[in-house]
């Protein structure tokens, strides 16, 4: 699924990395703890998330994620935000909450991550 | 390969609650490991089981330090610190148990996942603690020839 595709289906607003757009993804996971999303994250993958501090972009650049989703209508700080584009990695922000930003995306046919074993 | 020698060795500090910071050195590992040519699937298990270790010494200890080194067969992490020491390693290995701080939960740390993801990321895992002196924790991935 194209990160332009779900920018439509979660009503997204772009903070960054509108030029990636025509990525495509293969998964995406959703958790509010760092060691989860370290656990379950592959490649080409979203990462759907509440936390909005800059540990989760440092984090979300070593797991090589595509695009980070925040979801409930929070919005990162600006430096945050900065710290993505900079990374190469798509900014979105939904109104939607997780849970239903995570039911439209796996309605459309997105998978989750499994845990790498 | 004879004892001592490695191809690369790298130092990095870590300091206690320097959450600024957190991440920096598992950041430059990474880096070391993409100039080197590294497996990209393989830097990745580095780099997540290393993040995990920087992020634990940050939290849980008084202060310690990274060490990388990498030979042609092995890349080798290990984080070392100067206490507080693991009391009960078989717990502290246990997914879900964490004793992370409040401030660390905040931030999103403190799942309890922290060791169980290293060992999974790693290929072989030692870990030694001793409570009142420090752990010792060090992480082997094996370089397979492509």
């Amino acid at each position: 699924m194209k990160i332009q595709e779900i920018c439509n289906l979660l009503n997204a607003t772009v903070l960054a990395g509108q030029e990636l757009l025509d990525r495509e993804v293969f998964s995406a996971c959703a958790s509010d703890l760092m060691s989860d999303i370290l656990s379950y994250v592959k490649n080409q993958t979203i990462l759907l998330t509440g936390l909005t501090n800059a540990h989760v972009i440092k984090m979300a650049e070593f797991l090589e994620v595509t695009a980070i989703v925040f979801v409930g209508g929070r919005m990162p700080a600006d430096e945050v935000v900065d710290m993505a584009r900079n990374m190469g990695i798509a900014v979105l922000a939904t109104q939607y909450t997780m849970y239903e930003a995570c039911g439209r995306l796996y309605s459309a046919g997105l998978p989750g991550c499994t845990r790498e074993s | 390969m004879k004892d001592g020698y490695y191809s690369i060795e790298q130092v990095f500090r870590i300091k206690a609650w320097d959450f600024a910071s957190a991440g920096e050195a598992s950041s430059q590992i990474k880096k070391i490991l993409k100039q080197l040519g590294i497996d990209p699937a393989l830097t990745r298990r580095v780099t997540i089981a290393a993040y995990e270790a920087e992020m634990n010494l940050i939290i849980h200890s008084v202060g310690g330090e990274m060490r990388l080194k990498v030979t042609p067969q092995s890349i080798i992490v290990t984080a070392e610190d100067r206490g507080p020491g693991i009391p009960d390693i078989a717990l502290a290995m246990q997914e879900g148990y964490s004793t992370a701080p409040e401030i660390a939960r905040e931030l999103g740390f403190g799942a309890g996942m922290g060791l169980p993801n290293i060992k999974r990321c790693a290929d072989r895992l030692n870990i030694q603690s001793s409570v009142g002196k420090g752990t010792l924790l060090e992480m082997y991935f094996d370089i397979k020839a492509g």
